[in-house]
């Protein structure tokens, strides 16, 4: 049994401060594989690099047994309510 | 166990510097270039490929030593591994959010 998408949640939550967290099991259960979209103020002033070595270090424990992670996002605030607006095109009905 | 200690050696470590340095881009993978075994390291090799640099691959799956020296060597949990310049470049997901397709 691997690891499972609430303890993905509570080690990010509770190492990165999030905003806005998503995590999906792509495993088809096992709890191998996740994707991860993370928006956090820790982001600040860090490049992407860094900001993926956090996500990668915050989940240390589950990395163990993860076989796959995937960082989709990893997004200031700032940078997320911007995507955000850029994907709210007005509708056209 | 050998799990509980750093496989990064000082003689490996320095290595690891000569490989990585060897060739302007070095990628650390599962398989090979022409028969790549994980789907993460498939799309990295595309990529490579479709932007026509040479590059040397090596097969992690084939030393379980380098495999996990590497994670420590790089600070990184995962494989692949991308290698530009003698400097770690990223995983998967930051090579396709950065390299041109």
């Amino acid at each position: 049994m691997g690891v499972t998408k609430e303890k993905v949640e509570a080690s990010l939550t509770s190492k990165m401060n999030p905003s806005h967290l998503e995590v999906i099991d792509t495993s088809g259960g096992c709890g191998a594989s996740f994707v991860v979209e993370i928006v956090s103020e820790q982001f600040e002033g860090k490049r992407l690099l860094e900001r993926h070595r956090m996500v990668n270090s915050a989940l240390a424990d589950e990395m163990k047994e993860i076989h796959a992670l995937s960082i989709k996002k990893a997004l200031t605030p700032a940078q997320w309510d911007q995507q955000k607006e850029s994907n709210n095109t007005p509708s056209a009905s | 166990s050998l799990r509980c200690f750093s496989a990064l050696t000082p003689e490996l470590k320095t290595t690891l510097d000569k490989v990585v340095t060897s060739h302007k881009v070095v990628l650390f993978m599962k398989g090979t270039k022409e028969f790549p075994q994980c789907g993460f390291s498939n799309t990295v090799v595309q990529i490579l490929k479709s932007l026509n640099v040479p590059f040397e691959t090596l097969n992690i799956l084939e030393n379980e030593l380098l495999r996990q020296a590497l994670k420590d060597y790089s600070n990184w949990p995962t494989f692949p591994q991308l290698y530009i310049d003698g400097e770690f470049f990223g995983g998967c997901d930051i090579t396709v959010g950065k390299l041109p397709l």
